[in-house]
């Protein structure tokens, strides 16, 4: 929306609000007229408001250190305003023009007595590497080669000389490319020439925030390219003020530094919550029905499909997505599971409110469904008025701003810094899976009658297998992070878990589940030690996804019988209680255990293994790993 | 046509210059308002620029006096390519 359709009134009213003390007030206002009109002018009116509000508000509080090569000031109220948008409140330090090597290799500098939490070093290439940049024609290619390497170790040294003197986050700029190269086209037949040095340059600058933790590389040369080059530079605001960016774009650079302010300061969004129709698809399933809806790889249907692809970037980057719609069930289902057009599909889902509520009531059950915050959530609703309830009833949420133009929907979510992680595990990238097959879990456990039917169409199967080099270093992980079902809390690292393994009375013993929803993976670890006639069960614990499907039976009745056929007469183990463990509290007495001992850490369980009734349930299959690797 | 280009314009100063609109007349200039500096003349220039989708040159932006000579600037600029 352009400046002359908006409220001339909204400004007018932010000061009102001010000078009667309504902080929350004024800053809704602020937030509207960012959305409504985010620029330069917005931003100075925003960020000049923002010096008496800000310590007036709950806001994550973000120091920023820019060391630069160029103009940055006419960015800074737009990386204000837009920060601000998303809950932060940033203070910016910016270094004198060229500085930037004094201030990275000297301790006592601005630089460090500002304390950033993160730095941002914008060089740009005709600064670092003039010669490679304006006069490439007079160079050897011995020379281009020597300036690349020189060009290389010189970020080496200044990443290691800032990593001995902060801990902060560092972000590197990549270089940019000429926009006409020295050579014309001959600089594309050959990989040493301009460009590709340049390239060369932005490779190593990758290898090297690779090598140390939280150094990272911002794509300056991507995105230049994404809004095209000619139009990104300004050569008479580079001659006259030494700004290379022109008024356009500078927006984009703040917001390109705001991917990575948002994960560094952690206020992400862990799922996306969409709309169905006119949202995930073109027009209304309820009313168009199957044939009528809009999605394909053709115009219109396209723009959703792009939507679609731009979810499933975000869901493999280990956000979830879930669905909020007001639609029949029936309807929606059918078009989720069934239209040949939609490239997401109920299993991409980990939590779905399809019905006729309140959407702001919706989003807290799936929040709570998720077992994330509300303020862990995005929403994406091509309804206005939608947009606008939610973010009056829940402010916490990520309401995302479209246009009502559907192909640009994939591009707003791509655009949207929430979803930027600056890593990623493996567990992140299946998350949305298991999550998903979590979901089909509990929807068929409501169809059964009983639990034992349930169980049996689990059809659960349970790998037990002793410890290897392979699975290491998972059960070290599950021994330090298990804390609900762990009847002892004993933490381990992978050296202690070697050494007990490697022990002859020891056995360090893992459980893989599988059922007909999915794998669950290595969700369980169980350390037992004989002495005598006992066998004690060091440590028991498994990962709150698969408690309660009788998976804990099954594997202490596996204990259980090895430690008989080795001849022991008892098995026992200690419950010690924490803070979080009341799942595991009745574990050996629902097993048959009875109290022997009882003292201020805990209790101690034993069970007679002559008289024991402890079975495996016969609807959990278990295959018993003979293990090579086996420790 | 002419008084809302102008009206926009204050309204792009008001917010650049931290001044209320109500302030700013066509002869409002560097030197009658304190906050005006060249630092501010910069983020004025850059902000019509996104404003009004257009880019200014070093002359132009010399034309720039005060706000009533800024707005015939871009009035002309505009009729020669509209937006």
């Amino acid at each position: 929306m352009s400046g002359e359709n908006n409220p001339p009134n909204l400004r007018t009213e932010i000061d009102k609000y001010l000078g009667a003390g309504a902080f929350d007030r004024a800053a809704m206002g602020l937030r509207e007229l960012w959305r409504r009109e985010a620029g330069s002018a917005s931003a100075s009116f925003i960020s000049a408001r923002l010096d008496r509000l800000r310590d007036k508000l709950p806001l994550t509080k973000f120091k920023l250190a820019i060391l630069r090569s160029f103009t940055v000031e006419p960015i800074l109220p737009l990386l204000r305003a837009d920060a601000f948008a998303y809950g932060i409140d940033v203070e910016i330090h910016v270094g004198d023009f060229n500085t930037y090597v004094q201030e990275i290799v000297d301790a006592n500098s601005s630089l460090y007595k500002f304390a950033p939490n993160a730095v941002v070093l914008a060089v740009r290439a005709e600064d670092i590497a003039p010669d490679l940049v304006r006069d490439f024609a007079d160079l050897s290619s011995e020379d281009a080669s020597q300036i690349t390497e020189r060009v290389t170790r010189s970020y080496e040294q200044w990443v290691q000389s800032f990593r001995q003197h902060s801990q902060s986050a560092l972000i590197l700029h990549s270089l940019e490319q000429p926009s006409h190269a020295s050579l014309g086209v001959l600089d594309s037949q050959t990989e040493t020439s301009q460009s590709g040095l340049i390239r060369q340059i932005n490779r190593e600058l990758r290898r090297i925030a690779g090598g140390v933790r939280g150094v990272y590389v911002l794509d300056y040369e991507a995105l230049v390219a994404r809004y095209g080059r000619t139009h990104w530079h300004d050569e008479r605001k580079w001659l006259m003020a030494r700004l290379p960016i022109a008024a356009d774009h500078l927006l984009h650079m703040a917001r390109e530094w705001m991917r990575f302010l948002v994960p560094l300061t952690g206020r992400t969004a862990k799922a996306l919550v969409v709309d169905l129709d006119n949202t995930l698809w073109g027009g209304i399933i309820g009313e168009d029905g199957m044939a009528g809806i809009k999605v394909s790889a053709e115009y219109p249907g396209a723009a959703f499909q792009a939507l679609q692809r731009a979810m499933l970037d975000l869901s493999r980057r280990g956000i979830l997505l879930a669905i909020c719609s007001k639609n029949n069930l029936e309807d929606a289902m059918e078009a989720l599971e069934k239209h040949p057009g939609m490239l997401v599909r109920p299993k991409h889902f980990a939590a779905m409110r399809i019905n006729w509520n309140d959407k702001a009531q919706n989003l807290r059950e799936i929040a709570q469904e998720l077992n994330i915050g509300v303020d862990s959530l995005a929403f994406l609703d091509d309804n206005p008025f939608e947009r606008e309830q939610v973010r009056a009833a829940l402010p916490e949420v990520t309401v995302i701003e479209i246009s009502t133009n559907p192909l640009e929907y994939g591009t707003a979510l791509r655009d949207c810094p929430v979803f930027e992680r600056l890593n990623l595990s493996a567990e992140d990238q299946q998350r949305t899976v298991m999550y998903a097959e979590q979901r089909q879990r509990s929807d068929a456990e409501q169809k059964f009658r009983s639990k034992e039917d349930f169980f049996r169409y689990l059809e659960q199967e349970a790998e037990l297998e002793p410890v290897s080099d392979l699975t290491i270093a998972r059960v070290a992980q599950l021994t330090q992070k298990t804390n609900q079902f762990n009847v002892t809390t004993r933490r381990y690292s992978e050296a202690q878990i070697a050494e007990v393994a490697n022990m002859p009375a020891w056995n360090v013993l893992s459980i893989r589940v599988r059922d007909r929803f999915g794998d669950h993976g290595l969700v369980g670890v169980a350390i037992t030690h004989d002495e005598g006639e006992q066998c004690e069960i060091d440590t028991f614990l498994l990962s709150c996804r698969v408690i309660g499907r009788t998976v804990e039976t099954a594997l202490l009745a596996h204990i259980a019988k090895n430690a008989a056929e080795r001849g022991r007469k008892r098995l026992i183990g200690w419950f010690l209680p924490t803070k979080k463990n009341a799942p595991a509290r009745d574990f050996y007495s629902q097993n048959g255990f009875v109290q022997q001992e009882t003292n201020e850490s805990g209790t101690l369980w034993g069970l007679d293994l002559k008289t024991s009734a402890l079975r495996s349930p016969d609807w959990i299959k278990l295959n018993l790993a003979e293990n090579a690797n086996a420790r | 046509m002419a008084a809302s280009t102008f009206d926009e314009i204050r309204g792009i100063a008001s917010d650049i210059l931290g001044v209320p609109a109500e302030s700013l007349n066509a002869s409002s200039s560097p030197d009658t308002i304190e906050s005006w500096d060249s630092v501010q003349h910069l983020n004025l220039v850059l902000a019509l620029e996104e404003k009004f989708g257009l880019q200014l040159s070093p002359e132009e932006i010399e034309q720039m006096k005060n706000l009533g000579e800024t707005a015939k600037l871009i009035e002309a600029k505009l009729q020669a390519a509209p937006r």
